[in-house]
């Protein structure tokens, strides 16, 4: 197993074709390290989601290398991408709950992708998880039912409850207050700390930046900044 | 409910929470699930009353053979047949006995001015033994001039009318302007051409239709000799009979194909089974636009569990256990509803409209296989459900 969750190494990707081609990411060479906090900052339109796309799976690799986990992303096999993708945790921006499952049911739709399991021990780390964001009162809500904030809880406790190995994390306090913002980083630092989970985040939200290890600013597709932090 | 699915698809019933979530959606779903079914079971009622009318006539009838003119493809259309092909018949071994059937129709008049069309068999009154029990323990009361034997469940005439009959009280009736009276019933019931039945001897037949003659029956009724197979006998008769004027069946292959020509090449019956088709085609083009709609409603969340490592035949799984739940629970108030149609109409008509429980389980099982085709025709709008899009 090597040191780093996601290597990169000369990383390109376009999009449209003919003469409307244009190139968003440019010979991006970077190495993740395992249970660290990385944000990736940058104006909108400079790459950022992209790359998180690309790293997490989501967009095929046209060329370069983006090996996850020890496994090359780039021309896998489409079920060797899904198995690769149950190891991972994903926060979007919009929260995107299924609306016709409660709390505790969209919780558990990050459990059960890796098989049924024991469906009493499930609620159970689902109803955990739901509790450690600060929704133990509203586990049977559905969606409609619940505030923006909340929403986002849900989706942050979907996206940990299976302990995944790397959260990849769009804009997640953009719906959050300051502190509901702060609590969520907080625990993705600390699932780095404690379980060695890795967190590659995009935000804007400058309150959060001092928990990061590492900031890396992109510009026009390209790293223009790779600090990191202690 | 939710836990009976759980356990059945060993996940969170997916299907079953989107289509419950929105409940006015859900039902107005379900609606259209239940006319489809509804259509189809009517055009089935409607096509099995056609098949049924068609062949409870030849229940009247015991015979082995029957010879018909070359152009008959029903009981009632086609040329007479010469009675001497009857005779010929006879000679042929293995051929036992015979007899004519003429068959007309005739206009029942009733007092309150209104008719009724009655398929009239004329039979010799020593026929017995080609006629059902029902008409044989009757057919001495037919000797005596003008008397008749009378559907009791004839269309449009009040079951009273025949109140007396039962009780051994005959009854004059005018029928094709001359008298006639009843002496004794029978059950049948109308057809999609005529609106009951009527048994009398040949010779008060020919009475009553002038134009025909005791020469030219409809057809020929045969009975074999015990211990010889109808086909071998059938064989026989069809090298000896000239097939350019007469057809020799057996009289269940004369049923079969009055009933298939009836149903395949008549009007009536390929405008039936079209029905059944496009009661079919309705319930997938609903089912489809309930299920295609559902998925484009749900790409977001399906992208989401793209994105979480669900596969593709995960959502496959929530698409048809949407179209089977549609199926199911559209299926049973379909039936509900077509029971109380087909009583309705069978009341108001006349047909014999059933309902049987093969027509129950084909139907079912073909609106759970048109609800999954509609499932396999809307999954192809999962493609859209892009994870990269998420972002």
């Amino acid at each position: 197993m090597s040191h780093s969750a996601i290597s990169l190494r000369g990383l390109d990707h376009f999009f449209g074709t003919g003469e409307a081609r244009k190139q968003a990411i440019w010979d991006v060479n970077l190495d993740i390290a395992r249970g660290k906090l990385t944000i990736l900052m940058g104006p909108s339109g400079s790459g950022k989601t992209t790359l998180l796309t690309l790293m997490g799976c989501l967009r095929h690799v046209q060329t370069g290398s983006v090996l996850l986990l020890d496994h090359e992303i780039r021309g896998a096999p489409e079920a060797q991408l899904v198995a690769l993708r149950r190891k991972l945790g994903f926060i979007f921006q919009a929260h995107n709950l299924h609306e016709s499952l409660t709390a505790t049911q969209n919780v558990l739709m990050g459990l059960q992708v890796h098989g049924a399991g024991n469906a009493i021990a499930q609620r159970r780390a689902a109803h955990h998880m739901l509790g450690l964001l600060g929704l133990a009162d509203r586990v049977n809500y559905l969606p409609g039912n619940l505030s923006g904030g909340q929403k986002q809880r849900v989706a942050v406790a979907r996206a940990l409850v299976a302990n995944p190995a790397v959260i990849f994390a769009d804009e997640p306090t953009a719906a959050l207050d300051k502190d509901s913002g702060r609590t969520v980083v907080e625990m993705l630092k600390s699932l780095g700390q404690t379980r060695n989970t890795t967190t590659v985040m995009v935000t804007h939200d400058n309150r959060i930046l001092e928990l990061a290890d590492r900031i890396i600013t992109l510009e026009e597709g390209r790293v223009v900044s790779d600090v990191q932090q202690s | 409910m939710n836990a009976l699915l759980t356990r059945i698809f060993g996940r969170l019933p997916i299907g079953w929470l989107q289509l419950i979530h929105s409940k006015p959606r859900f039902a107005a779903a379900l609606a259209g699930v239940s006319f489809a079914t509804i259509l189809v079971f009517m055009q089935l009622g409607i096509l099995g009353a056609l098949n049924n009318s068609i062949v409870a006539p030849y229940e009247f009838f015991e015979a082995d053979i029957v010879i018909s003119a070359d152009d008959a493809n029903t009981l009632t259309d086609g040329s007479n047949v010469a009675r001497a092909r009857l005779f010929q018949a006879l000679s042929v071994a293995g051929v036992a006995d015979g007899a004519a059937l003429f068959i007309g129709n005739m206009e029942f008049k009733l007092a309150d001015g209104t008719s009724s069309t009655l398929q009239t068999f004329g039979v010799d009154t020593g026929s017995g033994p080609f006629l059902s029990a029902q008409i044989r323990d009757q057919l001495n009361l037919l000797q005596p001039e003008n008397t008749a034997l009378i559907d009791t469940a004839t269309r449009g005439v009040a079951p009273s009318v025949f109140a007396g009959l039962a009780a051994g009280a005959p009854f004059a009736f005018e029928i094709s302007d001359k008298t006639l009276t009843a002496v004794g019933t029978l059950t049948l019931g109308g057809s999609f051409f005529t609106d009951g039945t009527m048994f009398v001897s040949d010779q008060t037949f020919l009475r009553f239709f002038a134009n025909r003659s005791s020469g030219a029956p409809n057809h020929v009724l045969l009975n074999i000799d015990d211990g010889i197979s109808a086909d071998v006998v059938v064989a026989r008769l069809r090298s000896v009979l000239p097939a350019s004027s007469v057809k020799v069946q057996t009289l269940a292959q004369a049923a079969a194909a009055d009933q298939a020509y009836q149903t395949t090449q008549r009007p009536t019956g390929i405008i039936f089974g079209f029905g059944v088709l496009i009661g079919v085609i309705v319930g997938i083009v609903i089912v489809y636009q309930v299920l295609s709609t559902d998925v484009a409603d749900h790409l977001r969340e399906y992208a989401t569990f793209k994105a979480m490592g669900y596969a593709q035949a995960f959502f496959l799984g929530i698409v048809f256990e949407e179209a089977i739940v549609l199926a199911i629970f559209g299926f049973i108030p379909g039936l509900i509803v077509s029971l109380g149609l087909y009583a309705g109409m069978s009341r108001a008509t006349g047909l014999p409209i059933e309902m049987d429980l093969m027509r129950i389980i084909l139907v079912f099982l073909g609106t759970i296989i048109a609800c999954a085709i509609s499932g396999a025709i809307a999954t192809r709008r999962l493609a859209g459900a892009d994870p990269a899009d998420l972002f």
